[in-house]
């Protein structure tokens, strides 16, 4: 019986944010600090041909104001995307570049004393540009006769089939199995594109950084980021200058999603006060956040899928085209997740193909978020599965128990992995009991012009990233007995250092007050990947785990020796080490800890670093009841019923919590986020009067059960929770439409004018 | 221009210029709890009271609060960590970015309808976003808190 873990204890820094203390990068940034801001291009691409800042210098209070002039435009590119070097992101990015590549990208860097002056300069520098036709159609990138990135010093660092002479920025295909011969014998193929757009995180945090010089003339970067040992290397190559004058901490942050796996924003401010020595700061407006970001990858995927005519899938033939937009952060990353973390799902199949490209196009640079590329695969593969079923006539939560993966099968789209803890079939009962899926499948007419309806999906995700992704714990125990934990991965308001803090106690048996947590800071912490796939309860939770067993035995060690016997014969029980024979002599933790800081060379103090070979998917069902107004195509989400295979919930209210908010991000990208673009490239949504995340108005009930599995490789039991629970809503809604209008759709979001359109 | 607001209890006068918004002002004043997270009038994340009113600071100019009463979360600690608590129990209050805003809201809606249900919760705090909790941990958090209220 745990005592800590799987408690539902408060988040550590909880009556912090609630009472509204000054924690985040803004709030701590000195009214000093110059405000950094950025000139942004009006056209999707073009040429800088004159840009003139002579005037907007004399604005009184600017301080400086920076042009492509002044960055060496055949320095090496870098990659913003916060990635284990070497980085599958295509280094194909200067701090400033002379050639823009769409509405919105860098011109100029303005910094100034005050917001005024800073605006004032902006609208003053004049520039002259050579537009040219812009790439907008991700259908016709690939080997279009204009070029996004044609210069020569565009970098691919990795084997992901790359190639900027095509505006390929990756290209991949695997399988397993004859796939044409196994669906040329099946009897039913479902056949369809499905298309997801770029969505936005929308963190209610905006990009946000403060810079400064310490006293040994470094460049220190407060940053709201997930991942600060990426970030220093990202700073560093951006510059030019060494890793070791940059150091990057992060405070609280205010959410993430993904899109702070990006450094967005940094580079700016660390450029202006590397430059000027002085401190400084940005802070990106919304309109920033909605045009010049790193929102989710818009992709289309073919699904070529076939069955029997009972009902077993024989084979999956997946096709992606992902749209990276301008440069490409996480393009080659991102696509592969949509065929292996849809296809492995489904264990019966004998053969699957999986190819993908991604493109560059004049759009805004698409990015990290939550599903990363798994959430557009599992809508296009769980949609096909329930068009399987109602063309088969089949119950689709049936069809799905005749066909998933179970515990100890080997996943051959997943790297032939095997699944080492799955309670997917668990999942599935359980949404059909607490949805009353039975009674209420496939829709009701309620007689009023409206029509009750259910639809289901599953999901899957990853716990980190196999053989790459790097966790680290640092524990030392501290004067009277307390212990300072210190990591490198970034609580994101996720509540990683309260769930971390949680492992360290159980293995510590301390009270969970006398965890001190501290991070995350690439000077102090030791060196972790950051947060994001999913990696920080399973990866990093692990290294806290096996760092405090460590710190255990160096307790006892000195304790031992000032019992005056050896480690063989002491046992440590939370309080106080004692001799086993027992003869009842013991020293406690307070005066282990006192000896260790006197005439001393036992450190008690432990770094221990883990990574994975493998990394273990949690699993998910939803369903979604909705309410379809026939006359206006309103759709209302009554119900949502989800149960989660996440392991062991380190902490249940965090997970549950983790568990609605990501529900209710699936919810906004099925029926009202999307990002569109006019013929010119200029983005439609551009704040949250068009760029629609859910209100409270927008969901009746969130309905999340657990079904946990026991994952040997995780700490006490877990997987991860962060990303799964985004995936489910998509499929689920599309198909409770399609259950209440009879029409299905294959492109998100489905809007109420669509769907009033539709003709039964 | 020259302005004198009672903010958080206290008298300041300050001399500012005249398209100087509230949020902003409040801000330099240390009021580091009232947070931006638009620019179009839609997350409440600025929310402050103006003469015990909640308004949307970044849509007011701080002149318009002139002779009048301000008050942010950092002048209702007591009952920011009263009701907050109830978020921390639920874990909801997650990045607690919107924290401050969604508070002062709610200490409204506490004020002018001690018992609310569900759905006058809803829509009295319809214009506060949140990103990161499905509401559905807030909403545990307004209930319990009531029912604790009831009970005390
Ligand atoms: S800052 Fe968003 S409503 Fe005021
Ligand atoms: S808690 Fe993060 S936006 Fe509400």
């Amino acid at each position: 019986m745990t005592k800590i873990v799987n408690k539902p204890v408060r988040k550590k820094d909880s009556m912090q944010l609630v009472t509204g203390q000054p924690v985040y990068t803004d709030d701590l940034a000195p009214s000093d600090a110059l405000i950094v801001k950025l000139l942004r291009s009006p056209h999707a691409s073009a040429w800088v041909k004159n840009i003139n800042t002579t005037i907007a210098k004399k604005v009184p209070d600017i301080e400086a104001i920076y042009t492509w002039e002044d960055v060496d435009q055949n320095s090496r590119r870098f990659t913003c995307a916060g990635q284990t070097y070497p980085e599958p992101s295509p280094y194909d990015r200067l701090i400033i570049d002379r050639r823009v590549r769409f509405v919105g990208d860098t011109v100029a860097i303005v910094a100034g004393k005050t917001e005024k002056a800073v605006d004032k300069a902006l609208s003053l520098i004049k520039v002259e540009y050579e537009v040219y036709e812009p790439v907008l159609d991700f259908r016709s990138a690939l080997d279009n006769e204009t070029l996004v990135h044609p210069e020569e010093n565009w970098e691919s660092l990795c084997p992901v089939g790359a190639d900027n002479k095509r505006n390929l920025c990756a290209h991949d295909e695997c399988g397993e199995g004859d796939i044409d011969k196994v669906l040329s014998e099946c009897d039913v193929i479902i056949e369809h594109t499905y298309h997801t757009k770029a969505c936005q995180q929308s963190m209610m945090e905006p990009f946000a950084t403060y810079c400064s010089i310490d006293a040994y003339g470094r460049l220190n970067v407060l940053s709201s980021t997930q991942i600060v040992f990426h970030c220093r290397r990202i700073i560093a190559n951006a510059l030019g200058i060494s890793k070791t004058q940059v150091r990057v901490s992060k405070p609280r942050i205010g959410g993430g999603f993904g899109a702070k796996q990006t450094s967005v924003s940094e580079i700016y401010p660390a450029f202006v006060t590397w430059k000027t020595k002085k401190p400084s700061k940005i802070v990106f407006s919304r309109r920033e956040c909605m045009i010049a970001s790193t929102p989710r990858h818009e992709m289309e995927v073919h699904v070529k899928l076939g069955a029997t005519k009972e009902g077993i899938i024989k084979g999956i033939d997946l096709y992606t085209l992902s749209n990276t937009g301008a440069y490409g952060e996480h393009g080659p990353t991102t696509v592969g997740l949509s065929g292996h973390k849809s296809i492995p799902l489904y264990g019966k199949a004998e053969a699957f193909r999986f190819t993908s490209d991604v493109v560059y196009t004049n759009i805004m640079s698409a990015g990290a978020y939550r599903g990363y590329g798994a959430t557009q695969g599992l809508f296009a593969v769980e949609s096909a599965v329930n068009e399987l079923a109602s063309k088969l006539n089949m119950d689709p939560i049936t069809l799905r128990e005749m066909n998933i993966i179970h515990e100890g099968d080997i996943m051959p789209a997943y790297y032939g992995q095997e699944n080492t803890s799955c309670t997917l079939d668990r999942c599935l009962a359980k949404v059909r009991e607490m949805s009353d899926w039975d009674n209420k499948y496939p829709a009701r007419d309620m007689g009023n012009g409206k029509i009750r309806s259910i639809g289901m999906g599953m999901a899957m995700q990853g716990s980190a990233i196999s053989n790459c992704d790097v966790g680290g714990a640092t524990i030392k125990a501290d004067e009277t007995g307390f212990y300072t934990l210190i990591i490198g991965a970034a609580d994101m308001g996720t509540g990683c250092d309260t769930i971390l803090a949680q492992i360290a106690a159980e293995v510590l048996e301390c009270p969970f007050e006398n965890i001190t947590v501290h991070g995350a800071d690439t000077d102090a912490s030791p060196y972790d990947s950051g947060s994001y796939a999913s990696s920080t309860t399973y990866l990093t939770g692990k290294a806290v785990e096996t760092c405090a067993l460590k710190l255990r035995a160096q307790i006892c060690k000195l304790g031992a020796k000032l019992l005056g016997c050896t480690t063989t014969e002491v046992e440590f029980n939370g309080k106080e080490v004692y001799k086993t024979n027992g003869d009842n002599a013991s020293v406690s933790l307070m005066d282990v800890v006192t000896a260790s800081m006197c005439g001393n060379r036992i450190a008690l103090e432990v770094t221990e670093t883990h990574t994975s070979p493998l990394s273990p998917p949690p699993f998910m069902v939803g369903a979604a009841e909705i309410e379809v107004d026939t006359l206006t195509g309103e759709v209302e989400v009554l119900n949502y019923y989800a149960a989660v295979d996440c392991g062991t919930p380190i902490n249940p209210n965090l997970a549950r919590v983790q568990a609605e908010g990501g529900i209710l991000q699936g919810i906004g990208m099925a029926l009202s986020e999307n990002i569109t673009y006019n013929e010119k490239g200029k983005v439609y949504e551009n704040s949250f009067m068009q760029y629609k995340i859910p209100s409270r108005m927008d969901i009746g009930k969130i309905h999340i059960a657990f079904e946990a599995s026991h994952e040997k490789a995780g700490p006490f039991g877990a997987k991860s929770i962060g990303e799964v629970v985004i995936n489910t809503p998509l499929s689920a809604i599309a198909d409770a439409i399609h259950n209440a209008v009879g029409k299905r759709f294959y492109e998100l979001p489905i809007t109420p004018e669509q769907i009033a359109m539709a003709k039964k | 221009m020259i302005v004198t607001i009672t903010l958080n209890g206290k008298k300041i006068q300050r001399d500012i210029a005249p398209d100087t918004v509230l949020l902003d002002f409040v801000r330099n004043e240390g009021c580091k709890s009232v947070k931006r997270g638009c620019d179009t009038s839609n997350c409440g994340l600025c929310t402050v009271f103006i003469d015990d009113k909640p308004a949307l600071s970044c849509s007011v100019l701080a002149m318009r609060a002139d002779g009048r009463k301000v008050t942010t979360l950092e002048g209702l600690q007591t009952e920011a960590e009263e009701f907050g608590a109830f978020l921390a129990d639920q874990g909801a209050e997650q990045c607690g970015f919107c924290n401050p805003g969604l508070i002062m809201n709610a200490i409204a809606l506490f004020r002018e309808n001690p018992e609310p249900n569900e759905n006058e919760i809803k829509e009295f705090l319809a214009g506060n976003l949140c990103r990161c909790s499905g509401y559905e941990g807030q909403m545990r958090a307004i209930l319990n808190f009531i029912e604790w209220r009831k009970q005390r």
